[in-house]
């Protein structure tokens, strides 16, 4: 039976529309109905525009008709997540603190997007601020994860990657700070891409970590994501941390790039902790690239057992600083009754901020405040030097390293209450971004439970079009992409 | 017990640039409140900051005209405090690697007379870095108001050492300071425009002591003068508190100029920790040799070396010079001037004299100005060739700056070029007036130089007005020794 | 866990601007405690020589030109805010 017209790919969709089967606007319909049909259970959105995003479908079909679709995401349903600025539209971050705000203008990403023809439509919900695990520290509640929906879908793009495995959109946007995009793909069976730090711009995404994050596609299969991230790449004057580099047809290099790789195993990703199901569906991706006749060799990233404290000291510092701006004077929520200035502040923040956010304030300030500096943060900035060399070592010998994308598969909502276990989800994911690395998650199986399994590979800055031709030798030899969650 | 004063002086300079440090929306003075905002100067989510290339140039400018050292690299840093005023609640500004270190702002203390020079001295730098400004804040009985239009503006903070001992120190730190930061088109260093904007750290000490006495800081010192009263004050105060037997506390105080009363300000309620961390937002600066080369080259000549150069090349004498040299136009004006053939003490005195009065009796600044340097040079010329003579040149001078004529057209038009008069005549008209004194000549013949004036008016008187003093001068006395 | 000795929690949040309840002071002091002991691992690490790294990709004068460009209206600018007065924003008065 061919899929839903809500579970196809954008290659798919681009075909029927290009052919005039199918419109924009009722791809739109569609789409709309499916989320008014299955959101009520998978809670993935935080808002959305429907009338907005109809008008914006008239508009590609109009184009179109007239011989001048922009790109290859014309008349394409894109969902955000909520912590990128869309002109006109509520940008929430998933905070009381933004729950009435809109933004006045439009991040790059949302520019980029709409250049290439797609329809911006929905605000995802995630942890607040991008500051989880599980999309669990929602003020909007936790999203399920489409597959079990007594489970969390991983997070903090959580929102991004149950709306897109429920077939509630075509094709997202999260951010990865810490495996925030891989992590939840993995979770719910999508291919997830952070790209390389700098790859993409920053500018209009509300700060978790200013040095980690980066903006990257959710998609339903490798060649989504190749043409996603084609759209939403290269360098941005708004964003001085946005590289000048080279932006080749990712989707066209697909077919160019044919290995055989070689392929790193980092033996410290493999150790105690990780699910036996989720270890033994990664053996099977080795396997399967072995037979590939790629090398598969064992690599070690000595510094791996850093990576969390070495990560929490630098996001939470930069988190520290980054959210002062919620202060409720110029937006946002402002506390009612507060005595002074001062009171105003304190007040006003202890309202509109959920308790992970408040903690990790609260860290990231203690590791920066006087006498601590050194210690913590400097500390932590040069062991962030080893564990990219570690990286950059290890690429001596390997073209890309592969891995599970999380110990374990989606868990029970509520069941992990302890922050720093739920910090331990990150494990393999972290270092990805201390490095500034590329990496990308795509289903490698199920459990026996039924639960999706993710494959990280791990790339060479700003070898994107390498990592995604890897991947998408194995999505092609495999029909994990092609199985959907039911409900 | 006689006690020494310790002065170092944090100026904030704000830059003069089209656009904002961080972001592209304009900068200005005087704009409607809240109209010069974007994303980033309100710290919108997701807004980032972009440098300013125009405000590196300026600072880099600024330390190579101070003598500072301009670092290779430099970073940025966040200062983390929470204040209304600063929409981050962080400041984007330069922490542990400024953008200059060292330098020296030279100053001239008051001479003994007004025509003396004083002594020059070299103010020594600690440092000067860039940052952003903040929004201002205006306050009303109930509440208070934003207005961010100032927020993102370009600032340096040029740290002086602990260096200065006086009031007037002080003072002419800040004039020195202003003129270079005007001369060198980086700032337009309005006080009441807060372009530029003085905080003073003030300790005394026994004279003798090498160690430093407890730090009082003075803010809101808006005008050059009040720097000085304030500081004058504020180290008369301390005296009477040691004197009496009293401490000191380390404080922050506010000095009100109109009244001339400081009071100490409510201490914050906490110790201030500004958790600097580099700001991973913005890249490092580079600085290369070809950098410096090039702004260095737009560097113009500072006031004191201009004073220099005017009083060695030109024998201009000091009171002119000290007029001239601390208004780069007036001085490229002189220059011009001279270059046209005046002649330098000449031109000098017309400039800082009549041209200076008239402009200023006018309330006209040089620019609009109808005397230009060749009308100055024309009419010291006519005047050096004895074309024209003194009184009629003042009347020149007013016909000039009321129609902006050449000097030549207005003597012509009004006739009032110099009677060429008669050796024979002259003389004649001498010996008259020799004849006629018989008291002036006793008395010069008894020494009395100036009694050689005795002569001059019925010369003169004789002449009608148009015999050029200095030729009836020299007539007399050649006639005088003769006797 | 006990709490990290060294956490003032009440310094902190001062600093960090948030009122926190008896209650979350509680719950933070032995959650943040358990990460900190975590973090102390780092200590291990010898960094001897090492740069540390701010961004990953670092390069060096990114700047844009002084050429000024129109920003938000003064009704963009204000729309969000939550107190407004005469094109301004209404704070509590600041004591300095
Ligand atoms: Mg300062
Ligand atoms: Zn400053």
């Amino acid at each position: 039976m061919a899929a839903e017209l809500f579970f196809k790919s954008i290659e798919e969709l681009g075909a029927l529309l290009e052919a005039k089967q199918l419109s924009a606007t009722e791809l739109m319909r569609t789409v709309i109905a499916r989320r008014q049909a299955v959101d009520g259970r998978v809670k993935a959105f935080n808002s959305s525009d429907d009338a907005d995003a109809l008008a914006q479908a008239a508009a590609s079909d109009a184009r179109r008709a007239a011989g001048q679709a922009r790109g290859p995401l014309e008349g394409i349903p894109v969902g955000l997540k909520d912590v990128i600025a869309v002109a006109g539209q509520p940008l929430t971050a998933s905070s009381k603190m933004l729950a009435n705000f809109v933004s006045p203008y439009d991040a790059t990403v949302t520019v980029n997007l709409k250049k290439a023809g797609a329809i911006v439509w929905g605000r995802l919900n995630c942890d607040e601020f991008a500051m989880g695990s599980s999309t669990e520290n929602s003020a909007f509640g936790p999203t399920a994860n489409p597959w079990d929906l007594a489970r969390v879908p991983g997070g903090s793009s959580g929102g991004s990657a149950a709306a897109l495995a429920a077939g509630e959109v075509c094709a997202t946007l999260g951010s990865d700070t810490g495996g925030s995009i891989r992590q939840p793909a993995a979770l719910c069976g999508v291919v997830g891409l952070k790209p390389t730090y700098g790859l993409v711009s920053r500018y209009g995404l509300a700060a978790f970590a200013s040095s980690l994050d980066q903006i990257g596609p959710l998609t339903r299969t490798v060649a989504d994501a190749a043409l996603m991230l084609g759209a939403i790449a290269g360098h941005d004057p708004h964003d001085s941390t946005s590289f000048k580099a080279e932006i080749p047809d990712y989707r066209a290099e697909l077919k160019k790039r044919q290995g055989p790789w070689r392929l790193g195993i980092p033996k410290e990703y493999f150790g105690a902790g990780l699910d036996p199901a989720v270890g033994a569906a990664v053996e099977q991706a080795i396997a399967f690239y072995r037979a590939q006749g790629c090398t598969i060799k064992e690599v070690s990233l000595p510094h791996t057992q850093f990576c969390l404290d070495t990560y929490y000291i630098i996001a939470t510092a930069e988190a520290s600083s980054n959210l002062a701006r919620y202060d409720g004077i110029r937006y946002g929520h402002r506390a009612k009754g507060a005595k002074d200035g001062v009171d105003l502040y304190a007040q006003s923040r202890a309202e509109g901020f959920g308790p992970e956010v408040k903690r990790r304030i609260i860290l990231g300030t203690y590791v920066l405040s006087s006498g601590y500096y050194d210690a913590y943060y400097l500390r932590a900035q040069k062991v962030r030097t080893l564990i990219r060399q570690d990286f950059l070592k290890a690429y001596h010998e390997v073209d890309a390293l592969l891995t599970p994308t999380s110990p374990m598969p989606a868990f029970r909502l509520g069941e992990k209450s302890d922050p720093l276990a739920l910090y331990l989800c990150d494990i393999y994911t972290i270092g990805v971004n201390l490095a500034g690395l590329p990496a990308l998650s795509l289903p490698c199986g199920f459990t026996p439970a039924g639960l999706p399994i993710g494959l990280q590979l791990i790339g060479q800055p700003f070898r994107e079009a390498d990592l995604l031709a890897m991947a998408h030798t194995y999505e092609q030899a495999h029909d994990w992409h092609t199985k959907h969650p039911s409900l | 017990m006689n006690y020494e004063a310790v002065i170092g002086l944090e100026v904030h300079v704000q830059i003069r640039t089209n656009s904002k440090v961080f972001s592209r929306v304009g900068a200005g003075y005087g704009h409607p409140e809240n109209t010069l905002t974007d994303p980033v100067v309100l710290a919108l989510p997701g807004a980032l900051p972009v440098m300013n290339k125009a405000a590196l140039d300026a600072i880099i400018k600024a330390g190579l005209l101070l003598g500072c050292e301009i670092a290779p690299v430099c970073k940025w840093d966040r200062k983390n405090y929470f204040y209304p005023d600063s929409p981050k609640n962080y400041q984007i500004s330069q922490y542990d690697q400024p953008m200059c270190l060292g330098g020296a702002v030279e100053i001239e203390l008051p001479g003994a007379a007004r025509n003396v020079m004083g002594e020059h001295k070299k103010i020594p730098l600690m440092r000067i870095h860039l940052e952003e400004d903040v929004g201002k804040l205006n306050h009303f009985a109930a509440d208070s108001l934003v207005d961010y239009n100032r927020a993102g503006t370009p600032l340096m903070e040029i740290v002086s050492e602990p260096a200065m001992h006086s009031a007037e120190e002080a003072f002419a730190y800040l004039t020195s300071l202003r003129a270079t930061m005007i001369f060198g088109g980086i700032s337009d260093c309005d006080m009441e425009k807060g372009q530029l904007r003085c905080d003073a750290n003030i300790s005394i000490r026994p004279v003798g002591q090498t160690t430093l006495g407890t730090k009082v800081e003075l803010k809101n010192l808006n005008s050059i003068s009040f720097v000085r009263d304030g500081i004058a004050h504020e180290i008369k105060r301390q005296i009477a508190v040691l004197s009496a037997g009293g401490t000191l506390v380390q404080e922050t105080r506010d000095y009100d100029g109109q009244t001339g009363i400081s009071q100490s300000l409510r201490s914050k309620e906490m110790a201030h920790d500004y958790r600097y961390f580099p700001d991973p937002d913005l890249m490092p600066v580079k600085v290369d040799e070809a950098w410096k080369a090039n702004l260095r080259a737009e560097c113009p000549e500072l006031p004191f070396d201009k004073q220099r150069r005017f009083l060695d090349k030109y024998a201009v004498p000091y009171t002119i010079t000290s007029v001239l040299v601390w208004d780069r136009a007036l001085a490229d004006f002189f220059e011009e001037a001279v270059r046209l053939g005046g002649k330098p003490q000449a031109v000098g005195n017309w400039i800082a004299n009549d041209l200076l009065r008239e402009l200023g009796a006018a309330k006209l600044p040089l620019a609009k100005s109808k005397v230009m340097p060749a009308h100055v040079a024309g009419l010291v010329t006519l005047i050096e060739a004895g074309t024209l003579l003194p009184n009629a040149a003042k009347e020149v001078f007013a016909e000039m700056f009321a129609t902006g004529d050449q000097p030549a057209a207005v003597v012509e038009r009004k006739g009032l070029r110099a009677a060429p008069v008669d050796v024979g005549e002259l003389e004649q008209w001498c010996r008259d007036a020799i004849a006629a004194n018989a008291k002036s000549l006793a008395d010069f013949k008894a020494g009395k130089d100036s009694a050689i004036n005795g002569f001059k008016g019925s010369v003169m008187k004789a002449a009608k007005g148009k015999a050029d003093p200095k030729r009836v001068d020299e007539t007399l006395r050649k006639l005088l020794a003769g006797m | 866990m006990p709490a990290a000795p060294d956490l003032n929690l009440d310094h902190v949040a001062k600093l960090a601007r948030l009122a926190l309840t008896p209650a979350e002071k509680a719950q933070f002091a032995s959650q943040l405690g358990d990460v900190l002991h975590h973090i102390e691992q780092l200590a291990k690490v010898d960094v001897t020589g090492i740069e540390p790294t701010a961004h990953a990709f670092p390069v060096v004068n990114v700047w844009a030109d002084d050429v000024a460009q129109p920003g938000l209206s003064v009704e963009a600018a204000l729309r969000n805010a939550p107190a407004q007065r005469e094109h301004m924003i209404l704070v509590p008065k600041v004591v300095e």
